[in-house]
């Protein structure tokens, strides 16, 4: 620091700086009284979730008839028409995922720059959520039954009248009915958050609307695509009433979560319901940590480009 | 190496440029018209900019000679040939935009070189030319960060590279200096100056500066909600502003509300009062202003001159003195509280009694109209 050191005194390094106040040191590892915001959900979920999750991951290692602690987990694997649930959850679920985001990316696209009737289609796109699966699955029982309204369209244009209901199909109706509203909320925010003038300045230097898309927007849409995909799919997971009212519970549609209710409330067999719950989550967990790999690898920063 | 010395641009698609015309061009958002009937025009070779407050429809004139908004009414013309309907995409204009409009998730390198890529410029070029644009705007350092690592003002000029990199004939800038220091300003503006008449550019540059505007257009248009308020050479705004709305943006500091007291036998001779301010003014004989009018006085702090005896001479005391090194700027206020401004290399003490006054040819009298659209922050 002293340049002009006393002829004799050694040059030393620069004095020690007095610490910063503990405040400062604190703030920028992000640590100040904002913190207090995280702990509502914090708490509500540590106690509602966490702990009866830990609860029941213990349980499951303690079957009702004691011995072999894996003996849940091996039970159900050992019996194939439990382990085809996983398949057949996935094989429900995977697709919904697929046609929410499919169907809902476009609307929430377009949805971004006004047009008459805009608050209509989204008030009609909402209705489902606030509906929720039972009511939906009681209400395609009347429409797709054979003397329902989708049958006599068919019926009268000539098409044989078509089983809709109480199989795959109908869960799949009921399960995607929900997922689409669901998916275009969240994509609305994603689509939302990309400039509209960085579309106006790839056009100005040459972009065709096809350039525009696969260039700029899709790349600023991707992350949101598999945030969105990844819940719809987590939300198709854990389906259950349209799966049993709309679908065929003992077969094509006999998912992950109907075992489960099973051996908890027919059963009363909690060790056994909490091993299959585990599994369900586990198998949850690697899809949204695989999903969320492949997001962390795709550009995730602003989607604006500059002021204003 | 600039851009300039570049083998052919992909962006002179029919190099025959002659002129883009804006004729009657309205553009209202719902209720409200952001243009009203707006002419404006292009011609090769020229660069206009365009002037006016905030809201009063530039950035709008632009986006629709770009073919980013629909037309209320109007059309658009490029030689002859009407445009409105041709995609923004096809219309090959360098576009700077006011928000910049980076591409977030790219390169600076890869924003500078989309235009190019979208003209199927081979790798190797794009890249050189990209690394030119860049080094015109001193950005070549920062190349491979993201539009989110760099300050306001690198991504402002990250921005001008990108329109000037597909090498356009017609350029539209919209506030393009806004964001940059006072030096790199100018150094920006002589860099855009040069290349404007190394490349035979045509460009409309909107700005809210006065000096930048005098220091680079060949013409001037000025926009007042939506309406054309004047349009003329730099010179001709500057010193024949047409209202006093356009002298408050020419650096009109000394805008005086005041009455005529007599209008001479000619009529561009007017003798106008304000307080104690007794001042010999001209005006516009097609303004018909009569004794009695309520006028508005413009003069430049520069055409006030202290310690002349002659006409307009007024007493005054100096009040606040601003050092801006050549000289001195002065606010100095009359007897009766008429506020002045002047400019000087005289020495002068805040405190000091002066005597003031302004050739008659320079102290500019309008019609009275509503002060308030004069924007306070337009005087130089
Ligand atoms: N998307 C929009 N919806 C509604 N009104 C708009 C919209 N964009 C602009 N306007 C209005 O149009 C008018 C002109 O806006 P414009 O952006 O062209 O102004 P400007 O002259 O560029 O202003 P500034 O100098 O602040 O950039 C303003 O009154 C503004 O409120
Ligand atoms: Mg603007």
């Amino acid at each position: 620091m002293t340049l002009t050191a006393e002829p004799g005194t050694p040059a030393t390094t620069a004095p020690p700086r007095p610490p910063q106040p503990l405040r400062h040191r604190l703030a920028e590892r992000g640590v100040d009284w904002t913190l207090l915001l995280i702990l509502p959900a914090v708490l509500i979920i540590g106690a509602l979730f966490v702990y009866p999750f830990l609860y029941g991951l213990s349980i499951s290692f303690q079957p009702l008839e004691g011995g072999d602690p894996l003996a849940n987990y091996t039970d159900f694997f050992g019996d194939p028409y439990l382990r085809d649930s996983i398949w057949k959850t996935l094989r429900l679920a995977v697709p919904v995922a697929v046609l929410s985001v499919a169907a809902a990316a476009p609307l929430a696209f377009r949805m971004r720059r006004d047009f008459p009737g805009r608050r209509i289609v989204t008030l009609v796109v909402l209705l489902p959520l606030t509906f929720g699966s039972v009511l939906i699955a009681q209400g395609m029982t009347q429409v797709f039954s054979p003397t329902g309204w989708t049958n006599l369209l068919l019926t009268s244009l000539g098409v044989p009248q078509q089983q809709f209901i109480y199989n795959y199909t109908g869960t799949f109706i009921a399960t995607t009915l929900v997922s689409i509203p669901f998916a275009f909320v969240m994509l609305m925010g994603f689509f939302g958050g990309i400039d509209r003038s960085i579309e106006d300045a790839a056009a100005t230097l040459g972009a065709s609307r096809a350039a525009r898309f696969w260039r700029i927007i899709m790349p600023l849409a991707v992350p949101g695509l598999i945030t969105a995909f990844t819940l719809c799919l987590v939300e198709a997971f854990a389906v259950f009433p349209s799966a049993i009212l709309v679908g065929q519970p003992d077969n094509a549609t006999h998912v992950l979560t109907l075992p489960i209710y099973q051996a908890a409330s027919q059963r009363s067999d909690y060790p056994a319901a909490a091993a299959i719950a585990v599994v369900m989550t586990v198998l949850e967990l690697v899809i949204l940590g695989v999903l969320m790999l492949l997001r962390n690898r795709l550009y995730r920063g602003p989607a604006t480009g500059g002021k204003g | 190496m600039s851009v300039a010395e570049q083998t052919t641009g992909a962006g002179t698609q029919g190099s025959t440029f002659g002129s883009l015309q804006m004729r009657q061009v309205s553009r209202w958002y719902g209720k409200t018209a952001a243009l009203t009937d707006l002419d404006l025009e292009l011609a090769h070779g020229e660069f206009v900019a365009l002037l006016g407050p905030s809201g009063c429809g530039k950035s709008t004139a632009l986006a629709c000679l770009a073919g980013l908004q629909p037309l209320t009414t109007g059309s658009i013309w490029r030689d002859g040939k009407r445009i409105d309907s041709l995609p923004a995409d096809k219309r090959g204009f360098g576009m700077v935009f006011q928000s910049y409009a980076l591409f977030p998730h790219l390169t600076v390198a890869r924003n500078v070189e989309f235009g190019l890529s979208m003209r199927k410029v081979p790798r190797a070029e794009r890249r050189r030319r990209a690394q030119a644009a860049l080094d015109l705007v001193q950005l070549a350092d920062h190349a491979g960060k993201l539009p989110s690592q760099l300050s306001g003002g690198q991504q402002q000029r990250v921005a001008i590279a990108r329109a000037l990199a597909i090498d356009p004939e017609i350029v539209l800038m919209d506030e393009p200096l806004s964001n940059l220091d006072a030096a790199l300003r100018i150094e920006m503006r002589t860099e855009i100056k040069r290349l404007y008449q190394e490349r035979e550019l045509s460009v409309l540059y909107v700005t809210h500066d006065q000096e930048e505007a005098l220091s680079l257009a060949t013409r001037l248009v000025v926009l007042r909600g939506g309406r054309l308020e004047q349009s003329g050479t730099p010179e001709q705004v500057y010193t024949q502003p047409a209202s006093a709305y356009v002298a408050g943006f020419m650096g009109y500091r000394n805008m005086i509300s005041a009455r005529v007291e007599q209008v001479e036998s000619d009529p561009r001779r007017v003798c106008v009062v304000a307080g104690d301010l007794w001042l010999q003014g001209t005006a516009d004989p097609a303004a018909g202003l009569r004794a009695g009018s309520e006028v508005m006085v413009a003069i430049r702090p520069e055409d006030i001159v202290p310690g002349r005896a002659g006409v307009n001479d007024v007493p005054a005391l100096a009040e606040v003195v601003e050092y801006h090194g050549r000289e001195l700027a002065v606010r100095a206020r009359t007897e009766r509280g008429v506020v002045l401004h002047f400019r000087t290399e005289k020495p002068v003490a805040a405190g000091a009694r002066v005597t003031l006054g302004a050739p008659e040819e320079r102290v500019l009298v309008f019609p009275a109209e509503g002060r308030a659209e004069v924007p306070d922050d337009a005087h130089g």
